[in-house]
């Protein structure tokens, strides 16, 4: 009898996937159900499974802070500032990278991987001593260039992988009709690269939204941004602080995800090219 | 009116020449085939003509107007591509409407010309939907209403059909062929399908390694192929070498036929000879004809195809008739029509050989 015998079964099969399924949603809500739960605690001790008594006590805490007004400030301006600038310089990279053939390209395109190759800490204070001599440190363009260089690596690779995804048949068949290059890359490349560069965008301003290393050396302390404030907030206040500071951090995430959600299943496209 | 020539077009690329030296006059109205194997250049003559690739020389004109500083989309071109032809995020009416909608021609104008469009294709009310809900079939029907709502004076076919599947692949065939006959729409569509070629072009010029071996009508290419590739390449041919002997030429076995009239030839000279396996005659063995040996008989339908081995020739191919009865082992066979090549051109045909005379 072979070891899988009880894929051969069928309703062995499902309950199988059913319990793969049940532990796998386990393992990723638990803890946030756990972060949920202490957000809203008022007093949780031990042995109690579940908190003695709950308020709303730290989230009106939380809102009135400050600091924390600032930290979500800075987060919520920077983060877009920077996915926008990262678009408007690595786009046309990926577009080049992608279509064009020039000397040294597979060596640059490899090179983007070199701000990943190093310990992060080191390269940020380097960087640090050099925005010294520029002014940049303290200021919120300071921020902004330092969380742009962890964005650049998935703004470049993944719309230039979708760049590559469109046929050039497409491309020549809008020529065949009319359009010239400029309006060929607008009404075809672009719409058709279009998921790819979304979830580009998405994942650089989930990085952008998320860094504390560079931004805490660059900016701190005039510019914090909330993942820097969450240090701060863990280490010194109460466990329902943090777990509220936590969910403010994961709505962007959420929100976005939900929204790419068409983009990222993208079925259309791969649909359509289908009879290759 | 569209008469569209090309006059010796050359296209060289690092790996060697892609075109060497192509001229064609495709007549107005006319549906003609580039046939060759890949690599032969004919989806690079047919991008020359598009716009899509500038050659090193030549000139490509239509009605005696040359159109080659022109780009791809000012060429009175339209071009269906093989794959990947309809972009997949656009519905069929704005697949169909781009092109008009790029003129700013008036939104009524746009809707009838692709209502017509859609029709002629034989898709009418399929301008909602998306080419992945369609079939490999319908999404080139599309791509060939996008090519003719525009009207363009030249229809290019690069392959259209070699992803459909092969019974939808005949009857797209003839639909297609209707349709260029009704519009009156100069076409240049390439193959490697000789089949296809044969069956929807009014004259098809088989290429080879970038040169135009010949240019014709489908019959008279299968029955004069100009070269000995264009012999071997459409259809199936015997095809073997042969001594001169005066005015003779000996085939086998001692068996000889007269050369055609006008063949300078000189003795001891090789030259190749032809024959279409429905041109080879059976007899029984001891009739007069070259003795041979049949080794295998495969029905194929409407008709036989039988393997026979003839001493000095080799292995030859014989089409006949299914009501005959053919038995393996030896016989005797004879040419009644053949075809002459020197130097791989064909220099002669004779189209009825006497019954051959043991010398």
């Amino acid at each position: 009898m072979k070891l899988t015998w009880f894929l051969d079964v069928p309703e062995l099969r499902r309950a199988l996937g059913v319990i793969l399924v049940l532990t796998l949603g386990a393992f990723l809500l638990l803890p946030l159900l756990t972060l949920i739960v202490w957000a809203f605690a008022d007093a949780w001790r031990y042995p109690g499974i579940l908190p003695q008594s709950y308020s709303l006590r730290w989230w009106s805490w939380v809102f009135q802070n400050g600091d924390v007004n600032k930290a979500i400030f800075y987060s919520v301006t920077t983060a877009p500032v920077v996915t926008l600038l990262s678009a408007a310089i690595c786009l046309p990279a990926a577009y080049s990278f992608s279509r064009l053939k020039f000397p040294g390209r597979s060596f640059l395109f490899i090179s983007l991987l070199a701000a990943n190759a190093f310990p992060k800490f080191g390269l940020y204070i380097s960087i640090a001593t050099i925005f010294f001599e520029l002014n940049l440190i303290n200021t919120f363009w300071g921020v902004v260039f330092i969380q742009l260089i962890n964005t650049l690596v998935v703004m470049v690779w993944i719309p230039a992988a979708g760049f590559d995804s469109v046929p050039r048949e497409l491309e020549e068949a809008a020529r065949d009709a009319g359009a010239g290059p400029l309006r060929v890359f607008w009404r075809v490349t672009l719409p058709i690269a279009m998921p790819g560069i979304i979830v580009a965008a998405i994942l650089a301003f989930l990085a952008a939204f998320d860094e504390s290393q560079g931004t805490l050396i660059v900016g701190s302390p005039r510019i914090t941004t909330m993942p820097i404030l969450m240090y701060t907030l863990v280490a010194n206040y109460p466990e329902p602080v943090g777990a509220v500071f936590s969910i403010l951090l994961s709505v962007p995430s959420l929100v976005l995800l939900l929204l790419a959600r068409r983009y990222l299943v993208a079925g259309y496209l791969a649909a359509g090219f289908r009879g290759r | 009116m569209a008469r569209l020539v090309l006059d010796h077009l050359v296209k060289k690329y690092a790996a060697g020449y892609a075109i060497q030296d192509v001229s064609l006059d495709v007549a107005d109205g006319e549906m003609v085939c580039l046939l060759g194997p890949s690599g032969c250049g004919k989806t690079t003559t047919l991008r020359v003509i598009a716009g899509f690739i500038i050659p090193d020389s030549g000139d490509v004109s239509i009605d005696g107007k040359s159109i080659l500083r022109l780009p791809p989309e000012r060429r009175p071109t339209g071009m269906v591509f093989q794959r990947y032809t309809l972009w997949p995020h656009m519905n069929v009416w704005h697949n169909v409407a781009f092109g008009l909608e790029l003129r700013h021609r008036p939104r009524k104008e746009i809707d009838q010309a692709v209502k017509g469009a859609l029709e002629l294709v034989g898709l009418p009310g399929a301008d909602k939907r998306y080419p992945s809900q369609l079939s490999g079939g319908q999404q080139q029907r599309v791509a060939l209403a996008r090519a003719l709502v525009l009207e363009p004076r030249i229809l290019l076919l690069d392959e259209p059909f070699s992803n459909v599947d092969a019974q939808l692949r005949v009857r797209m065939r003839e639909e297609l062929t209707a349709i260029q006959r009704r519009v009156g729409i100069t076409s240049v569509f390439v193959t490697h399908d000789q089949e296809e070629a044969l069956s929807i072009a009014d004259r098809i010029a088989v290429m080879r390694a970038g040169l135009i071996e010949q240019v014709a009508t489908p019959s008279e290419l299968y029955a004069r192929p100009a070269t000995r590739f264009v012999a071997t390449f459409i259809g199936t041919m015997n095809l073997f070498d042969a001594d001169v002997d005066a005015d003779q030429v000996v085939l086998a076995g001692g068996f000889r036929a007269a050369l055609p009239d006008g063949a300078r030839l000189t003795s001891g000279e090789k030259i190749g000879v032809g024959v279409r396996p429905e041109d080879l005659m059976i007899d029984g063995p001891g009739e007069s004809g070259i003795p041979a040996d049949i080794t295998l008989a495969t029905d194929l339908g409407h008709y036989r195809r039988i393997v026979a081995d003839v001493a000095d020739i080799g292995r030859v191919t014989i089409f006949v008739d299914k009501s005959r009865d053919v038995r393996l082992g030896r016989c005797a066979i004879w040419p009644r029509r053949a075809l002459f090549y020197r130097d791989d051109r064909l220099i002669g045909v004779s189209d009825s050989l006497p019954l051959p005379i043991r010398s």
